[in-house]
């Protein structure tokens, strides 16, 4: 009987962990989309650390007042204080100061994360006997989640996935091009801000799940990892959230199936993996496409000087232009043309003669800006052009 | 006193003073180029480091946790470069994906093994363990002029010593390319200067510097030292000279007065336990960086705002 309720109760406590990281990862993923187009991904990293001071403080206030220091919302009320300070140093060091951003963000991470450990000790031996736990808002736990706990995580979720939608064409203007933001009468500064303020509330918000050192993660990675499939920041957005949402959602679904599976590494290694996969595979961006365009460009430009070659009879001694070209059957085992490979070769030469006419001729310096040795210039200009152009070439090369 | 002093308290002090000095250092030269953030990557890649070693080796012993971390350290700046160029992605972002996702995998490997049985933690990793590097063979201060005694000294001390020395001296050869290729990063290539290789054969010492602090003082310190000493010097002074040597004092003052109040502090307002040194010395640092932010001579950019 104990057992079956405690394995029911296990089962609801998963399910609340899993749906609280469902809704955390897509708000995360989404609002650090703004982030990173704004380059300051790290700014949630200031952000994060400096939570620790707040929590501890908190945990003492509300022992102090006799009450429960473990208070969930309380603990977030903290956490969200002592991170809006250490945002707003960040922000005075960076722009009072002839400090770089970076330097700001480090000396706030450090010197807040600091601080939090002298109160964590302080917190240690004010009550010896007891432990507080708070030690678990470092790397997230979602044991003993309670219900009021996973409500507080799902509306916060929520209300930041909201604002953001509310605000996403001030941010994506101000993130892109802030002056042109603040030419359009927009308050850059608060709309920053504002970018900041939904960070820092998904970082209270994932304190209990994810844990302050790797929330930084759900916010950063997920809006990398979907940059890669999309130039269009709506579709970025979009994906990112599905990224942190499957993230979350898997994450805390497979941390639930064995006690030494922590919550948080987990959703952080999934979400590695994805990004991993579109560095990989993603077209255009990814580097498997880079790899297969670079390969493709090198194959056509060693086609190429290898027809013109052939067009002026003179031999060829690089080995890969001699692969490449018998395996498209433009020569033969002996180096010499094919009647298939004729053709084409007299095609390029007369193209090749065509492009150095127009290039020598300042008139047609615009057409002459589209050479790279392997447009064919018939997609470049009309046919009457190209008739004038074979008019000046003269007979003997058309 | 002054065997208790000795024997329980001067240890650290120096062990702390070595490992300030020997991050702020390198930490100037990471401030100027910002990359200061790149300390604080490297520290949290030293706990899978730890963990990798720990995981091969079965023991927690010292020389295999620091070659791990050494290791771990230069996969994570090899992989932000790859992530930096192949993705084309900034570098801050690519910096966050890669140190959080090794710091993920090192909770996870070391919470899949078995490490109940020794002292290996992520909070040990963090915070280090600076109270309790006591030198039991000190009598009193003639001790310091006793080998006998001296070789009871914490192996930690030696190594972070070496370790200040070693950052020292390399700056001190390497001072004139460093310098260039720093401010000037063109010209120094106009001058044939290596730059790449200068740029990551800093990378590496702060790596070093880094690796051989944690386990003595903890991440925490090693993050501070890196930067606020070299900050808070940054705008005391126009020479890069002085603000070594701003630097330098900033972290020793750090050490010393951080490890005074964490130790001391407490009783003095009428608790019994002591604070965290690390986590105090990072404080202190930071009070330093404030107070430079609002009195110092050269905190505002040249040519903006008086």
């Amino acid at each position: 009987m104990l057992l079956e309720a405690l394995t029911l109760q296990l089962g609801y406590n998963a399910t609340l962990v899993t749906i609280g990281s469902l809704l955390l990862g897509i708000a995360a993923g989404a609002t650090g989309t703004f982030l990173f187009l704004g380059k300051r991904a790290l700014v949630s990293d200031a952000i994060s650390h400096a939570t620790l001071p707040g929590v501890a403080l908190a945990f003492m206030v509300m022992v102090a007042l006799g009450g429960d220091g473990r208070y969930l919302p309380g603990l977030l009320v903290g956490s969200a204080v002592s991170s809006a300070v250490g945002l707003l140093c960040v922000s005075a060091l960076s722009n009072r100061t002839r400090l770089s951003e970076d330097a700001a963000i480090g000396a706030v991470l450090s010197v807040f994360f600091g601080f939090g450990i002298v109160l964590l000790t302080v917190i240690q031996s004010m009550n010896a006997g007891r432990q507080a736990g708070l030690e678990s808002f470092l790397l997230g736990s979602t044991a003993g989640m309670l219900w009021n706990d996973a409500l507080v995580i799902s509306l916060g979720g929520a209300l930041v996935l909201c604002l953001m939608l509310l605000l996403r064409r001030p941010m994506t203007m101000v993130a892109f091009d802030p002056e042109f933001a603040a030419g359009a009468g927009m308050n850059v500064r608060r709309i920053e801000l504002a970018v900041m303020g939904l960070a820092l509330a998904i970082t209270v918000v994932g304190l209990k799940i994810v844990g302050l050192i790797l929330i930084v993660a759900l916010l950063i990675i997920p809006a990398v990892a979907a940059r890669f499939w999309s130039n269009r920041v709506g579709v970025v957005v979009i994906l990112a959230g599905a990224i942190g949402g499957i993230s979350g959602y898997s994450g805390a679904a497979l941390s639930a199936t064995a006690p030494a599976l922590p919550t948080g590494p987990i959703i952080v290694l999934v979400a590695f993996l994805i990004f991993t996969l579109s560095l990989i595979f993603a077209p255009n961006r990814g580097i498997l496409t880079a790899f297969l365009r670079h390969r493709d460009f090198q194959a056509r430009v060693h086609v190429r000087q290898g027809l013109l070659a052939l067009a002026q009879g003179q031999p060829i001694y690089e080995k890969l232009t001699l692969r490449l070209k018998q395996k498209r059957g433009l020569i033969r085992a002996d180096s010499d043309a094919t009647e298939a490979g004729r053709a084409p070769a007299a095609r390029a030469l007369l193209d090749e003669r065509r492009w150095q006419l127009l290039r020598s001729d300042p008139a047609h310096e615009g057409a002459a800006a589209h050479y790279d040795g392997l447009t064919p210039l018939e997609s470049v200009l009309t046919k009457d052009q190209l008739a004038e152009l074979d008019r000046s070439l003269g007979p003997e090369a058309v | 006193m002054g065997e208790e002093f000795v024997a329980l308290s001067l240890p650290p002090i120096l062990i702390g003073i070595f490992a300030s000095i020997a991050c702020a250092i390198p930490g100037n030269f990471l401030v100027l180029r910002r990359q200061a953030l790149i300390g604080d990557a490297i520290s949290h890649v030293v706990l899978p480091g730890i963990v990798l070693a720990f995981i091969v080796t079965g023991t927690v012993s010292t020389w295999p946790m620091i070659l791990g971390a050494r290791l771990a350290a230069l996969v994570t700046v090899a992989l932000i470069e790859i992530i930096r160029h192949m993705g084309k992605i900034e570098p801050g972002a690519a910096m966050g994906v890669v140190f959080t996702a090794m710091f993920a995998a090192g909770v996870l490997v070391l919470e899949q093994s078995d490490t109940s049985s020794v002292h290996l933690d992520v909070e040990h990793a963090l915070f280090g363990n600076l109270e309790s590097l006591i030198w039991l063979d000190a009598t009193g201060w003639s001790s310091l002029t006793d080998m006998e005694a001296l070789r009871g000294l914490p192996p930690e001390f030696t190594r972070m010593a070496v370790t200040m020395a070693f950052v020292s001296l390399l700056t001190w050869v390497f001072w004139r390319p460093l310098k260039l290729s720093t401010f000037d990063e063109g010209f120094a290539r106009t001058l044939g200067l290596p730059v790449v290789a200068i740029g990551l054969g800093l990378v590496i010492v702060a790596a070093i510097a880094a690796v051989a602090a944690f386990d003595a003082v903890g991440s925490i310190i090693v993050i501070a030292m890196f930067i606020c000493p070299a900050a808070a010097a940054r705008l005391m002074t126009n020479s890069l000279e002085a603000q070594i040597a701003w630097s330098i004092a900033f972290a020793v003052i750090s050490a010393v007065s951080g490890y005074v109040l964490a130790g001391y502090g407490p009783v003095w307002l009428g608790f019994e336990n002591a604070v965290s040194a690390a986590g105090m010395i990072a404080t202190v640092s930071g009070v330093i960086l404030g107070l430079a932010s609002i009195f110092g001579p050269c905190r505002n950019r040249v040519g903006l705002r008086g």
